[in-house]
């Protein structure tokens, strides 16, 4: 800006962050103008995997702690639009852009299944806006730029559930719900984010931080983080907000409900922890409070009721969305354990259970590619004609119990040792009683698949190979991230410790 | 269709007038209040009088369908444009200074015509996108049944 | 917390009431109200009182419109309103335009395909779909849906 007549020429690498945003962003409408249906998925395949490389790089530059700023417009933070890379939001940039680019080559057969043909350009075009939206919320670091692409996000994922009404005319309303849901979740955002503002002027969040400290909590402030928490939580769907998930997960296009299992609701967590732990100070009793006696028993409640629930379903697909919303209710008792090790654990999870419900999505979504349905008693047997689609649901299923040797296990195992640390033994009890529920549900779909005999007169091919290499390469990353779990770890144990650096050396 | 005479006529001279109208607004923007969402409005009101007055069908032969979508996309790749060609001289994205390095105040000058423009079409087709998908679907009535 | 309910804190605080009470209006709307067209302008209202709390946020005593003199030589006695809640506000009504647009399409194909948009219908008919789906797979497994 004009501020600094020696201007220092930025080289590609110093324009990583925007990049990451841009890249997407740029790609939707050159999509819709060229409005080529040959062209339109190599363009969307090109962003994807453009941003996830530089996700990646991104990652390597903050893995050690540093934080990059990037300003938009050249206007200096806390006046303008700050992007903020540390571990935390590197490591989401990461599962996001990855999972859209593994999703991406398995979307094209089933999205030409799924939906007619002269929607696909449009399609594309609102997947890479809902890319775009998950990727804005997680780098940007303006608590206003967060609810703009929370809504970008969002607006796209209405439509895009909205496209399974070509096979079950209940996406309209499940959309519609979500839509109604979705936007009391967001204003209610925005309403706290306005009492932010009254009481600190600010919307940048390291100075929003640094601000709630100096003045300590008043009662403003803690309006704004009950309107915040319920705001996000609806966007979460913890538990009793959930209502809207399993529908819109169930009647979503297949390639979407992988898409938006693996990243959406995880992103809505990352909001949440970096609210709860960098903008808002953890030490401040409110939140204590909100979290031990709120959260926690919604998160126990969840990883019962929602498990439960998960097991009386007859349809594959919406008992995913079910076990969903349970393993939502781990992660955000990882949050409310308040300690480094439980922060980690909810990293950790985030990423694990994001991989594990990909690979469970694409395997419900090659299964209805192949018989037209997801209910148990429409594919059962199939694992004897698809040997390679029902492995890797094998795959997925053992991590999703937390079976050792999966990364379903590792992230439960850091979770109970959270919990363990901080001398909350029942709750690690529960945990463990939980994933005996999943036991349950899991074995059901593996009763299912290869128990039963097939469907008499049904003689279904393997899937086609563009979508069984995104799943095995989901299914063997579980497994990889099982044994080598340095890796996440690291990066999990480094975001947390980012995150609750709070606004240290933030600025 | 031929018997609403006063309508037909004041659209005719008020649709010239509210175009005029919108590029004032557009162009003064950077000096005063206005700017692309605002002239975007006004010069979609534009179109969306003349279709009320002359049918859809008219509106869509002077602005077809393919037309609007395609500006929908346009104005977005125009704002993001500014953005790169800043990127591309070194600057931070969206910086404007970087369009006339020698004297920053007047590249901000630049930079901002050239956004508000692209949010000027933006602006102006969704909102005549909005109005075609809208009146575009087949009534559940006819007009003879009400 | 000692505060009293006085005039000034009353009239002090107008747009806080306006704000509350066009807001539970707006999000009573949405939970009472079946009908589905009813229910996204109980959505607009609910919206509309976070844009007039923004708003009225950025109002000063005695501010004037935030707009240098062409000159651009600025009188330190002069007081000027707040804009940035103004073009925060602005986007939020760009992302309530698309969201009421959105809603209102869902609608017009939700109209299509159920042939009704009053909730209730709707349900009735999404139960008895249900009941289909479980009278050919649900019961033979013995779960339900």
């Amino acid at each position: 800006m004009a501020v600094e007549p020696a201007q220092v020429a930025m080289t590609l690498s110093d324009q990583l962050p925007i990049l990451q945003i841009l890249i997407p962003l740029v790609t939707a409408p050159l999509i819709v103008l060229i409005g080529s249906r040959r062209l339109t998925w190599t363009l969307a395949f090109t962003a994807s995997a453009l941003s996830f490389v530089i996700a990646i790089l991104l990652l390597i530059q903050v893995i050690d702690g540093s934080v990059i700023s990037y300003q938009i417009g050249g206007w200096a933070p806390p006046l303008g639009i700050e992007y903020r890379v540390d571990a935390a939001n590197a490591f989401v940039l990461l599962l996001v852009s990855g999972i859209s680019t593994l999703v991406l080559p398995y979307a094209r057969e089933s999205v030409k299944f799924e939906i007619p043909a002269r929607h696909h350009t449009l399609f594309y075009a609102a997947f890479m806006l809902c890319l775009t939206g998950l990727l804005g919320v997680t780098i940007t670091g303006d608590a206003f730029n967060v609810f703009v692409f929370l809504e970008i996000s969002s607006l796209s994922t209405y439509v895009l559930i909205a496209q399974g009404s070509y096979r079950d005319k209940r996406a309209l309303t499940a959309a519609f719900d979500y839509l109604i849901m979705g936007t009391i979740g967001a204003t209610f955002f925005v309403i706290g984010l306005g009492m932010l503002y009254m009481a600190t002027g600010t919307l940048n969040m390291a100075n929003l931080a640094d601000r709630i400290a100096d003045q300590g909590a008043n009662r403003t402030v803690r309006a704004a983080f009950a309107f915040i928490v319920v705001g996000m939580g609806l966007k979460i769907a913890i538990y009793p907000l959930h209502l809207w998930l399993p529908r819109a997960y169930t009647f979503a296009p297949s390639a979407v409900s992988v898409f938006l299992a693996a990243t959406a609701t995880k992103v809505a967590i990352y909001v949440l922890l970096r609210f709860t732990f960098s903008v808002f100070q953890p030490a401040f009793l409110f939140e204590v409070n909100t979290l031990e006696f709120i959260i926690l028993p919604f998160a126990l409640l969840a990883m019962f009721a929602a498990s439960f629930i998960a097991i009386f379903q007859s349809d594959f697909k919406r008992m995913l969305a079910y076990s969903s919303i349970a393993q939502i209710g781990y992660m955000l008792l990882g949050i409310s354990l308040l300690t480094e090790t439980g922060l980690t654990a909810t990293i950790i999870y985030l990423f694990n259970h994001g991989i594990t419900k990909a690979t469970l999505f694409m395997g419900v979504g090659i299964l209805v590619l192949r018989s037209g349905g997801s209910f148990y008693n429409r594919i059962q047997g199939m694992g004897k004609t698809m040997p390679w689609t029902s492995g890797a649901i094998v795959i997925g299923g053992l991590s999703l119990i937390g079976v050792p040797g999966t990364a379903g296990f590792i992230s439960k195992w850091v979770l109970v040792e959270a919990t363990i640390e901080k001398g909350w033994w029942p709750v690690s009890v529960l945990i463990v009683l939980s994933s005996l529920l999943a036991v349950i549900y899991v074995w059901r779909m593996f009763e299912a698949l290869y128990l039963k005999t097939p469907l008499a007169g049904t003689d279904y091919k393997e899937a086609p190979l563009s979508m069984l290499i995104p799943i095995w390469i989901l299914a063997l990353s579980t497994i990889y991230f099982g044994f080598a779990t340095d890796v996440t770890l690291t990066a999990a144990r480094a975001a947390a410790q980012g995150l609750l650096a709070g606004s240290a050396g933030m600025m | 269709m031929r018997h609403h005479l006063i309508l037909r006529v004041i659209t005719k001279l008020l649709v010239g007038a509210i175009m005029l109208f919108a590029f004032y607004v557009q162009f003064h923007g950077d000096f005063s209040p206005g700017g692309g969402f605002q002239a975007g409005v006004i010069m979609a009101v534009a179109f969306i009088l003349y279709g009320l007055v002359f049918s859809l069908h008219n509106v869509q032969k002077v602005f077809p369908p393919w037309l609007v979508h395609k500006l929908v996309a346009l104005g977005v790749l125009f704002y993001a444009g500014t953005g790169i060609v800043s990127m591309f001289l070194g600057y931070t994205f969206l910086d404007y200074g970087a369009l006339v390095p020698s004297h920053p105040s007047s590249g901000q000058h630049y930079g901002i015509l050239a956004v508000e423009l692209g949010v000027g079409i933006t602006v102006t087709a969704v909102m005549v996108a909005i109005y075609y998908a809208f009146a575009g679907r087949p009534p559940r009535l006819s007009d003879e049944e009400w | 917390m000692g505060f009293e309910l006085t005039q000034e804190y009353i009239l002090g605080h107008m747009n806080y009431w306006l704000f509350s009470v066009l807001m539970m209006t707006g999000l009573y709307i949405v939970v009472a109200k079946g009908n589905l067209v009813k229910k996204i302008v109980g959505l607009n209202i609910f919206q509309t009182s976070v844009f007039m709390v923004y708003i009225s946020m950025g109002k000063i005593t005695g501010g004037t419109a935030p707009i240098f003199p062409q000159d651009m030589e600025i009188d330190p006695e002069v007081v000027y309103s707040n804009p940035l809640p103004h073009v925060l506000i602005l986007t939020a009504i760009v992302v309530g335009i698309a969201t009421t647009s959105l809603g209102l399409a869902l609608i017009v194909r939700i109209q299509e395909e159920f042939n009704t948009i009053e909730e209730d219908d709707i349900l009735k008919i999404e139960r008895a779909i249900v009941q289909a789906e479980n009278a050919i797979h649900g019961d033979a497994m013995g779960g339900r849906a």
